[in-house]
């Protein structure tokens, strides 16, 4: 088998073995990675670091202690701050712009041995679910419609990382999820992403999106592989506030977790308008293979979820506005000259931000201003306690939920672009879990009628990723999802 | 001065309310590890959440929290369980995150008050609307080159309590007093070191005028008065120039204005219409603050005794009048210096007097305060021993510490050098009394057929013989007798 289509476990296995190395396994994802450039899913590739890093895993190899991903290659995404590599959160605002700092989610990868591939592209400040807000170019699917050959997005904002993952060009990469930047684009691709519960990865050193909402994952192309990777990144961090401290559970013990008895609820709102008949159906066959797998399907109701949307693209742009006030031409990053302060201030920001970030900042600078505050941000921040008190009181009667990860397969480059609001339903089944802030993981499930990947989604409660990623292994066996991109390395 | 002015069309009062910055004293910023020391070289005190560089997350720092506490229950405030952070957003390059963490509907500290004393002896209360904790901002430095601007961000999220009073005040005098005993308190308690001339507080000033007992009027708010003369002088010249606008029959419009320490008068900054919207929202960052009981009740129980309750003490204990208390208790060192000369054994009264009049009257013409006292409390202690005890006289006392003072030599010495020990030998004072008498026998005469006032005559005439060494009780007791015949 090509080195580039080993799963995370099993290159471990290999590695452990001796039978390869990680300087062969980096170099075929490098040589997989030069290959496919035209999909643009990275921003920058670093190949000299990764060798680097793969000859100093192997020259310890049989030297004390293993990491659980010791010598694996791995993309990051471009929102993650990485010492001595350039980030930019997919913005021109932030081009040249090279941390003296590394983000706590890589660091801990680094430190359980993995290696870096590149930074993977995104949508701008992980604003956009097709990856073509990015100041560095949309990233294409590997996937295409049969008899179709138009390019499809592969999802956003983590569209790189996940594309990447599909292509395979790296076993696994970063996302980050504000509101299913990670879901929605492993939906698309055919691939595993796991958002965590709110508080389980730091944010230290992630570039920040909505910071009640942000919350790193990853992606992968088992549910295993995800687990391991989770387990790496998860953690207690002191220098995140909002980071929890509770231990990081076994999540890849959890995956032989019987399902047996387990409660799976449906929530009867998510059947929402212009869902396709074949999200349905998909929908419907995951309920069956749960209770084949001896699982019980209960309904659920979730009756605040009609509000989900709306309140998000008020917490999220609100929070945007002011956490990207940093990026001012004053101390890093673009500065474009101004004959004063304001207008230096204007043009850095003009030439700086694309169209969606500054939309969203100034969604976000109107609903908190005097005299809207009250009727917007306050009144969304109350009906997001509702939507995470609807998500507690189902939790009483069942144990997961089941959805669709998106209401639709992949769309076509620049299909959905001129319309914002039809972009933002996207993700309708992902972000009413961001707002309450439950793990939820999608998983890839069939295949629509154009041969397009389409995902289940599974929610689980706070900090119980333990059942979700056991479901999630239970519904990626009955599924058994075989189907690969078009676009692959070999 | 009054808080009167009196106008072409009558009286008006002012009425006052201020907003005192003051930085926490703590060894790192509030939502950082940087440390913070005055005057280091620009720059140099930055961490990467100081900088705003992306990414980075603040962590409050607990002990900033507990100086809050500690101020507040200084105040005798309410220390409210639960407070928010929330975001203060606006541009500015001192300000790197785009945005001040500051507490706005929900301040970690309520309602209290402060108790000044006014010159007629009487004492007021000015009430304290809130306390809340905020990071500092960079400093913006216009005078470093001719076009360009340069920023150092040491002072870049140092922790900042802004105490906030009711608008209690009616005169300059008032105002001055306040900010005086607030600064006290926040020495007392550590919290502050009340440092105007560094920046470490800083004072916004709120006025307006008002016909005595009518509602209040509009207010402007000068910002950045920076010392005590300062803000003495600004509520002067506002008061006048809101008084003269008033008189015109114009209205005052409400803004903020900017002290000009050079012209002395308030220009406009920005009006009302021009204010900033802030967009206050909770910083999602940070979870809300949550006081442990017990975290509360460790910082009381370790409270010092404050300035009111000292003078108080002061006052029942050692029998000192208001005025020597309120002096000795303005300031803690002098206290503290006060009660180490008295180490429970000496006159409370004498020792009052010579430190008030002597040591802080010397220092006070140099400028300086107790801390710079070349006399240490032992040193003044050995002085009214030898006064107690009949060592020296008090005329001499003074000479010697003067002496004490310029040189800095103890008090013992100085007496054995110069000779100035007191004569306490009855026979040398009887002698002394005998050479005067006869010398002065009309006098004598006088005075024993009932001219009793030459009394003072002859002591004058006997402690100048001794040069100023007799003992004057013993002096006083000889020469009763010897004049009776």
């Amino acid at each position: 088998m090509s080195l580039t289509h080993l799963t995370i476990a099993e290159s471990v296995k290999q590695l452990e073995s001796g039978s390869i190395s990680s300087a062969e396994l980096t170099e075929a994802h490098i040589r997989a990675m030069e290959g496919a450039r035209a999909l643009n899913a990275f921003i920058v590739e670093t190949p000299d670091l990764a060798m680097d890093q793969a000859r100093a895993v192997d020259a310890r190899r049989g030297k004390g202690e293993r990491g659980v991903l010791e010598g694996v290659p791995l993309a990051i995404k471009d929102l993650f701050c990485t010492k001595g590599v350039q980030t930019t959160a997919g913005s021109k605002i932030l081009e040249g712009f090279i941390p003296h700092y590394e983000s706590t989610v890589t660091a801990n990868l680094w430190r359980d041995g993995a290696v870096m591939l590149g930074k993977a592209n995104l949508d701008e400040f992980a604003m956009g679910s097709s990856n073509m807000t990015s100041a560095y170019g949309p990233v294409e699917s590997p996937w295409k419609r049969q008899g179709d050959n138009r390019p499809l997005v592969p999802g956003g904002s983590s569209g790189g990382s996940a594309a990447a993952v599909s292509a395979r060009l790296a076993p696994g990469a970063t996302g980050t999820d504000t509101g299913g930047s990670i879901r929605q684009p492993a939906a698309f691709c055919g691939i595993v992403g796991i958002k965590p519960t709110y508080g389980r990865c730091s944010r230290w050193g992630t570039i920040a999106f909505a910071s009640s909402l942000d919350q790193a994952g990853a992606f992968a192309r088992t549910v295993e592989d995800s687990a391991i990777m989770l387990g790496s990144m998860a953690g207690y961090d002191p220098k995140d506030s909002t980071s929890i401290d509770l231990p990081v559970p076994n999540y890849r013990a959890s995956l032989g977790r019987s399902v047996k008895g387990l409660r799976i609820g449906i929530p009867k709102e998510y059947r929402v308008d212009g869902m396709s008949g074949e999200i349905d159906k998909l929908w419907r066959q995951g309920e069956a293979w749960f209770r084949d797998a001896g699982a019980e399907i209960v309904e659920i109701s979730l009756p605040h979820t009609r509000y989900a949307l709306a309140t998000y693209y008020i917490v999220a742009p609100a929070e945007c506005s002011s956490n990207l006030a940093r990026y001012d031409g004053v101390r890093y990053g673009l500065r474009m000259p101004g004959k004063d302060l304001t207008e230096l201030y204007e043009a850095t920001r003009a030439q700086g931000f694309g169209a969606e970030v500054k939309r969203r900042i100034l969604i976000g600078t109107y609903v908190l201003s005097a005299g809207y505050f009250d009727a917007y941000y306050i009144k969304a921040q109350k009906v997001r306690a509702l939507i995470a008190r609807d998500f507690s009181d189902a939790f009483k009667s069942c144990d997961l939920i089941l959805t669709p990860t998106a209401p639709s397969a992949a769309f076509a480059l620049g299909e959905k672009t001129e319309d914002p609001i039809a972009m933002y339903l996207n993700d309708v089944f992902t972000v009413p879990a961001s707002l309450a802030g439950l793990p939820g993981i999608s998983v890839p499930a069939g295949l629509d009628s154009g041969g397009l990947p389409l995902g289940l989604q599974l929610i689980g409660r706070p900090f119980d990723e333990e059942t979700v990623f056991a479901g999630a292994a239970a519904l990626e066996k009955a599924a058994a999802f075989k189907a690969v991109p078009q676009i692959m390395a070999a | 001065m009054s808080g009167i002015i009196e106008g072409e069309t009558g009286s008006w009062e002012m009425v006052i309310g201020l907003e005192v910055h003051a930085q926490v004293t703590a060894n790192s910023k509030l939502f950082s590890g940087a440390p913070i020391t005055f005057g280091g070289e620009p720059n140099t005190q930055v961490s990467l959440v100081d900088a705003a560089m992306p990414g980075m997350l603040p962590v409050l720092n607990e002990y900033c929290v507990e100086q809050a506490i500690r101020t507040g229950l200084g105040l005798g405030a309410q220390i409210n369980r639960l407070s928010v952070f929330e975001r203060k957003n606006y541009f500015y390059p001192d300000l790197p995150q785009g945005y001040q963490i500051s507490q706005y509907a929900h301040p970690i500290v309520g309602k209290g008050e402060i108790e000044i004393d006014l010159p007629d002896g009487t004492v007021k209360s000015i009430g304290v609307t809130r306390l809340h904790l905020e990071q500092d901002a960079g400093k913006s430095l216009h005078d470093q080159h001719a076009s360009k601007t340069f920023v150092d961000l040491n002072r870049s999220g140092q922790a900042l309590m802004e105490i906030v009073s009711e608008p209690d005040m009616r005169s300059a005098d008032e105002a001055a007093a306040y900010v005086r005993k607030l600064r006290t308190i926040l020495r007392y308690l550590g919290t502050c070191d009340g440092n105007m001339d560094e920046g470490s507080m800083r004072c916004d000033v709120n006025l307006s005028m008002r016909r005595p007992g009518e509602p209040f009027g509009t207010r402007c708010e000068i910002k950045n008065v920076n010392s005590i003369r300062y803000i003495q002088a600004a509520i002067e010249y506002e008061a006048r120039r809101q008084v003269d606008v008033l008189e015109e029959g114009g209205k005052i419009a409400q803004e903020t204005r900017l002290w000009d320490t050079r012209q002395h008068v308030t220009r406009s900054m920005r009006s009302k219409e021009e204010a900033f919207d802030y967009r206050y929202f909770p910083d999602p960052d940070l979870l809300p603050l949550e006081l442990d009981e017990q975290v509360i009740e460790r910082v009381k129980n370790s409270l010092p005794e404050l300035p009111d309750a000292k003078k108080k003490r002061f006052i029942g204990d050692y029998g000192l009048s208001p005025y020597d208390a309120g002096v000795l208790v303005a300031e803690q060192t002098r206290a503290e210096f006060y009660e180490r000369v008295l180490a429970g054994k000496r006159d409370p009264k004498i020792t009052a007097n010579l430190l008030i009049t002597e040591l802080l009257g010397g220092l006070n013409k140099g400028g300086h305060d107790i801390d710079d006292s070349p006399i240490s409390a032992d040193a003044l202690g050995e002085l009214i021993d030898l006064l107690a005890d009949n060592t020296i006289s008090g005329r001499i006392a003074k000479d010697v510490f003067a002496e004490m003072f310029a040189t800095g030599k103890g008090a013992a010495a100085i007496v054995q050098e110069k000779g100035l020990r007191q004569v306490t030998d009855t026979g040398a004072i009887d002698a002394v009394i005998d050479a005067v008498i006869a010398k002065n026998q009309d006098k004598l005469a006088e005075y024993r057929s009932g001219k009793d006032k030459l009394f003072g005559f002859f002591v004058g005439q006997v402690m100048k013989e001794s040069g100023g060494k007799a003992n004057p009780a013993l002096v006083n007791q000889a020469l009763k007798a010897k004049l009776a015949g």
